[in-house]
């Protein structure tokens, strides 16, 4: 069974009653299929006005539900997005840049989900739409464990919201995978820097992915790298008690330890970037 | 509000703008769109390969966007523009001329990938005609290929803008050494060709195996005729007991262990129990968790040492110890030669699980015909799966009749069986045609694999420079049932020593039988393996000499009146020295420019250089391997060429009509090829072991020369006479006279020709002895590959600048489809060395299980050395497994140069690099 409603309104009545499996760009839901039968029936969310688009507001950056990959990789949005967008474009293939969204990237909670990190460091929210109301949960709270998020069966994500309050900071995004395309993160890093007039750093955050069973932001280093100037050799910042909040698992892909080394100079590399493209505008 | 809700559900199709027209299907709109397209549109040009978007060759436009159409539902894109392969030249001007592109470029292989290449580099040229190297490797990253290595690809779409000449095949005389375009390439680039899972007859039913989700199990069925009643639609489930033959087969009779069906326990995850057979739409409904069958997991070997452990489970009652069998070459005295050799090095080496990974999921169907059964799958073997079809149904061989479909890519795991035992006891039993196409879980589940390989060796040297003996052992993991474990025992102790001469020598090997999934043929047969072991010790006993690299191979090289390991000295023929000398330029080249980035950098890249060598033997080891060829004279003038060879993608039909041709002295274009076919064809073996150009082109060079001159005996001229075809006659020329013969009134001969040239060739070898001396082959290829890597030290990513390969191919008869099998086999290569291991069990799906993307294989050079055999057609040696064999070394050995740090464990991942990076620096304190 199929349902392909054409408003939100539609769309909700539909999931409260028939408990259908909401597809959006279905690239985590076919794989996640395979041979099987579908049993329940699919909400085709792609056809709904209100979940697409990109909309920037004086206050917060609006980002619909199904918004693709390609889409926020071509958008021209301000440049603490430059992490997002770079994630973007390294989400699979182009094909799967075509068809992958936003809110699907988010909802599947995958902890190698290369949305998530450059979204916690832009402090992200992420809207959600019931027959009974509308709320919004920060991106960090949203995701609530390994594959598993605080959304509740009657509700669709409608849209993320991102604060202005950092969007004109630098932002990069690094990737390490074992392959160059359609791979998954053996660990990836966004960070975001803000810098003052002396050009001194007021403001950082840092997020990792692939490394715990939700990526997580680095306090302790966003703390210290306040008040440095925001220059070449920043990376050097970083210290392996900066890592704490990550626990790497082995598996296929790489070792634990591996990834744990890895973060630290990922996350040195993606500071050096900030402050490379902070000095490459200034020239 | 929920009416329109409603409308939507209980709507029974959908309608699709397909290639500018719309239909209604009859379809569901929540079943993928690939699906749809193939099975409701009859459009298979868009191929499926997982079903997972991690091979894109679903690939189709949506609205002139690239997406994977197997996780598209099809109700999602209804008023959009869909275009598949087979209406991109009617919607995009551009297709028709990177069609021609792609021919042009050898850019198709096997053809699987090409559909989706083609509408993912349309997706670009669309938007941009002039595309960068950058660009095109963004637009094509998506779609993976296992054949070309890419680069041709990427060639053809950069070339897409330059205006094609069309193609003049040479006359008669011209072939061999000609360029000319794959004779079945068209079809490919339609996405026209036909593949396992293309065709079968529209009252198909439709196979799914039941499969063990352990190691090693016992197991039970439950109440089936309960199940049978619970599932209308679904005709019957056939088990170990109704197999008609025997329930056993293998690729080398004498070790034929394998059963179709389980019968009283399961030796590796995903061995079948049962089948179950339906009416498609009964089949696609059905969960087969739903299946009655209770399992009980045993204690398993899961490693080499867990099964040759005291008191490990027997895989097989009969083979004690797990030992399968043992391979041994010795020569000379290795302990004595390596006592007192100046230098000794030696080390452990290991190598996991490899994967195929063709991008074509085995698939086929099987019919009965009265009391023979016919089967129509993708294979490399069509006479060997003959005879293991006629085995397990307990018929005549010629009661069944195989035709191959095009292969999506085989690389020597399509030469056992798959889905042909199912589908024709299915067939048989039930007398309904039976398809089964593999799930790509099930592929990677079930199929052979290159054998996991654990590796001591000792190397030993003068101090100029002189290698003096080398010691392997080597333990193959050979998995559950013996498919090629033997042959990979047997031709490992034979290449052990690399293209060098040896005098003390000792190679021993076993293939150890573990509860995992079987280890069979994968290009190369085990050298790729010893190959890492033995060149890398090498390369440290020039370092340990202080000798260059390259020179110490140089000075080694085997010559043409040096013995061999197995003492046979082959006289002619031997261009490995031919091509280490071609790599002089580039390797001084490429030192010097690795030697002043790292003298220039004082970051985390170092880049560095390495060499290896390579040998392989053409055809099977001391053992028969026939090949036969027919070629027939129509009465319309032209000229039909029966051709065995399977192509898999390496290009058989071209070169196998090229050989012929020339030897015929006739123009391509007269000839009607007749594909492989065991109605049709003569056996020509298997597609394995580099031997079709070498054995059947033989054969077909034979039969050319004798369908020649049975035309100068018709036209009573000599041999210097001169023959030119034309639309049903020939003339023939000799001296002063001509002669015209008229072929619509000559009669024909039992194969409806009016004349026939049939011929046979095998390739002249001799038994082993003890140990393993004699000669096992009667032409070798010879190669040496250098690669330039960069390392990132802190993370331990390599990152492979440049290959350069040359191979002696004897006589390229097809430089660009040489060309292609190099590119292919390096790109293996690269997998091999830096990302490809399998872990049954773990990430069965080409997710986790990670082949080169486009964006990882770097230019590759060939040069191609011309040292004739003195046996081949033309000259001519293989090339299929010889390119993939040196590019793992050299790779290993770049990263020794780059880093000073050796990586025995391939893969070379980035873990794996950074953690010897890591404790190299500890030990130096
Ligand atoms: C080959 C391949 C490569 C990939 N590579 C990457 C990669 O490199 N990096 C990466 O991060 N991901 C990758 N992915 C995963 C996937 O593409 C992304 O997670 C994508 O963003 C998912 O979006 P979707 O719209 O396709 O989700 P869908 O598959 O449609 O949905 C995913 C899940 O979210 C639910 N859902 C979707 N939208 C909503 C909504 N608005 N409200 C509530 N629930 C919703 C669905 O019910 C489902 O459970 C890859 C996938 C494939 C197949
Ligand atoms: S079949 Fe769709 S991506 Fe492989
Ligand atoms: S030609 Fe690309 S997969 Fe065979």
């Amino acid at each position: 069974m199929y349902l392909r409603p054409r408003s939100l309104d539609e769309a909700l009545d539909a999931l409260a009653t028939t408990g259908a499996q909401i597809l959006a760009g279905g690239t985590d839901v076919f794989p996640a299929l395979g041979d099987r039968p579908q049993t329940r029936p699919f909400l085709d969310i792609t056809a709904l006005p209100e979940l697409r688009g990109i909309g920037l507001e004086p206050d917060h950056v609006r980002i619909g539900a199904t918004t693709t990959w390609t889409e926020i990789a071509r958008a021209d949005l301000p440049s603490g997005f430059d992490a997002l967008r770079a994630a973007a474009r390294e989400v699979g293939s182009l094909q799967i840049q075509n068809r992958g969204t936003i809110a699907g990237n988010l909802c599947n909670a995958s902890p190698a989900a290369d949305g998530v990190p450059p979204l916690l460091a832009l402090e992200a929210e992420v809207e959600l739409t019931s027959r009974t109301g509308r709320r919004r949960l920060p991106l960090r709270e949203f995701i609530s464990g390994y594959r598993r998020t605080e959304r509740r069966e009657d509700e669709i994500v409608t849209a993320v919201f991102v604060p202005r309050a950092m969007t004109d900071a630098r932002s990069a995004f690094l990737k390490l995978g074992a392959r160059r395309y359609l791979v998954i993160s053996i660990v990836m890093v966004a960070a975001m820097l803000r810098t003052d007039e002396a050009g001194r750093i007021d403001a950082a955050r840092v997020a990792v992915g692939s490394c715990s069973a939700v990526a997580q932001r680095l306090p302790a280093l966003e703390a210290a790298l306040v008040g440095r100037p925001a220059a070449p050799g920043i990376g050097s910042a970083v210290t392996a008690a900066h890592l704490a909040p990550l626990s790497p698992i082995d598996d296929v892909r790489a070792t634990g330890a591996y990834r744990a080394d890895a973060a630290q100079t990922l996350v040195a590399r993606a500071l050096e970037a900030c402050v490379h493209e902070r000095a490459k505008e200034a020239a | 509000m929920l009416d329109r809700v409603a409308t939507t559900e209980s709507r029974a199709g959908v309608a699709l703008t397909v290639n500018g027209r719309t239909v209604e299907v009859p379809a569901s709109p929540a079943a993928r769109l690939s699906k749809v397209l193939r099975d409701d549109l009859g459009l298979t040009g868009t191929k499926v390969g997982c079903d997972a978007g991690d091979c894109g060759a679903c690939s189709v436009l949506v609205d002139g966007e690239a997406v994977c159409s197997c996780l598209v539902a099809a109700g999602q894109v209804e008023g959009r523009q869909i275009t598949t392969v087979e209406g991109l030249p009617a919607g995009h001007p551009v297709a028709a001329r990177l069609q021609e592109a792609f021919l042009r470029h050898g850019a198709a292989q096997c053809g699987i990938c090409t559909p989706g290449m083609l509408v993912a580099a349309v997706a670009l040229l669309s938007r941009n005609e002039r595309p960068s190297e950058t660009e095109v490797l963004d637009a094509i990253g998506g779609v993976l290929c296992r054949c070309t290595g890419y680069r041709k690809i990427i060639a053809a779409i950069l070339d897409v803008a330059n205006e094609a000449q069309p193609e003049v095949l040479p006359e008669g005389g011209g072939a061999i050494g000609a360029r000319i375009r794959r004779l079945d390439g068209l079809k490919k680039v339609r996405g026209a060709d036909i593949f396992g899972a293309d065709e079968a007859p529209a009252d198909a039913l439709v196979l799914k195996a039941v499969r063990s989700p352990y190691h090693r199990a016992a197991f039970t069925f439950g109440d089936i005729d309960a199940f049978l009643a619970r599932h209308p639609g679904i005709v019957r489930v056939i088990t170990a007991k109704d197999v008609p033959g025997e329930n056993c087969y293998g690729v080398i009779p004498p070790f034929a262990d394998q059963p179709v069906f389980a019968e009283k326990e399961t030796r590796f995850r995903g061995e079948a129990v049962a089948a179950i057979v339906g009416e498609a739409a009964a089949m696609a409904a059905l969960d087969l968790s739903d299946f009655p069958v209770s399992w009980q997991e045993l204690p398993a070997n899961t490693t080499i040492d867990a099964a040759l452990a005291d008191g490990a489970p027997l895989v097989h009652a009969n083979r004690p110890g797990n030992i399968l069998v043992g391979g041994r070459v010795v020569r000379g005295d290795v302990d004595a030669a390596l006592a007192t050799a100046d230098v000794v090095v030696e080390g452990e080496f290991e190598t996991g699980f490899v994967e195929h990974a063709y991008i074509e999921p085995e698939a086929g169907f099987a019919r009965r015909v009265g009391d023979r059964i016919e089967v129509q799958a993708c294979t490399q073997a069509p006479y060997m799966d003959r005879d293991d079809v006629a085995r397990v149904l307990g018929i005549a061989p010629e009661a069944v009749r195989i035709i191959p479909t095009a292969v999506g890519g085989g690389f020597g795991s399509k030469l056992d069986l798959s889905v042909q035992p199912f589908i024709a006891i299915a067939a048989w039993l039930l007398d309904r045609p039976v398809r089964m196409t593999y799930t790509r879980p099930e592929s990677i589940m079930t199929t052979t694999k290159r054998h996991p390989a654990r590796i001591r060796a000792r190397a030993g040297a003068t101090r100029d420079g002189r290698l003096v003996g080398f010691d392997f052992f080597g333990d193959f993991n050979t998995g559950a049932y013996s498919s090629w474990g033997p042959t990979v025992a047997n031709r490992v102790p034979v290449h052990a020593s690399g293209p060098y001469y040896v005098p003390h020598y000792r190679a021993l090997t076993r293939a150890v039988h573990t509860h995992l999934v079987p280890a069979g043929a994968f290009r190369g047969f085990g050298v790729p393996q010893a190959s890492i072991a033995q060149e890398q010790l090498y390369d440290e006993l020039a370092d340990r000499i202080g000798m260059d690299r390259l020179e110490f191979r140089l000075r080694n090289a085997l010559r043409a009146d040096q013995p061999t390991v197995t003492g046979q000295v082959l006289g002619e023929g031997v261009g490995i020295r031919a091509c280490f000398e071609a790599l002089v330029p580039h390797w001084q080249r490429a030192r010097a420019e690795a030697a002043a980035f790292n003298a220039g950098s004082q970051g985390h890249l170092r880049r560095g250089v390495g060499v290896a060598g390579m040998w392989y033997g053409c055809g099977n080891t001391s053992l028969p391997n026939p090949s036969t060829i027919r070629v027939g004279l129509k009465r319309d003038g032209r000229i039909a060429l029966h051709q065995g060879a399977v192509d898999i993608g390496q290009g058989s039909n071209t070169v196998i009509t090229q050989i012929c041709a020339d030897a015929l002295g006739a123009p391509i274009a007269r000839f009607d090829l007749v594909s492989a076919d065991t109605d049709l064809t003569p056996d020509a073996g298997k597609t394995s072991a580099s031997r079709q150009t070498f054995v059947t082109g033989k054969a077909a060079e034979l039969a050319g020369r004798e369908l020649r001159a049975a035309i100068l005996r018709l036209a009573n001229a000599g041999e210097g006479a001169t023959v030119t075809f034309a639309d049903g006659a020939v003339v023939v020329r000799d001296g002063g006279h001509e002669r015209t013969i008229a072929l619509a009134d000559l009669p024909t001969d039992e194969h409806g020709y009016v004349l026939t040239g049939e011929a046979t060739f095998d390739p002249p070898t001799s038994p082993l002895d003890a140990d393993g001396q004699g000669i096992p082959y009667a032409v070798y290829g010879f190669g040496a590959h250098m690669a330039e890597v960069v390392v990132d030290t802190e993370l331990g990513t390599v990152k492979v600048l440049k290959i350069t390969a040359a191979h002696d191919v004897g006589r390229a008869i097809n430089p660009t489809l040489v060309e292609g099998q190099i590119e292919g086999g390096a790109a293996q290569g690269l997998g091999l060395a830096l990302m490809e291991e399998f872990f049954p069990g773990k990430g069965e799906n080409l997710h986790d299980y990670l082949i080169p993307s486009a964006g990882d294989m770097p230019p590759v050079e060939s040069i191609l050395v011309e040292d004739a055999s003195p046996v081949g057609p033309f000259g001519a040696k293989g090339i299929g497994e010889q390119a993939l064999i040196p590019t793992a070394p050299a790779i290993l050995n770049a990263i020794h140069d780059a880093t000073g740090v050796r990586i025995r464990r391939v893969p070379a991942t980035p873990d794996r690099v950074r953690a010897a990076l890591l404790a190299a620096t500890s030990a130096r304190g």
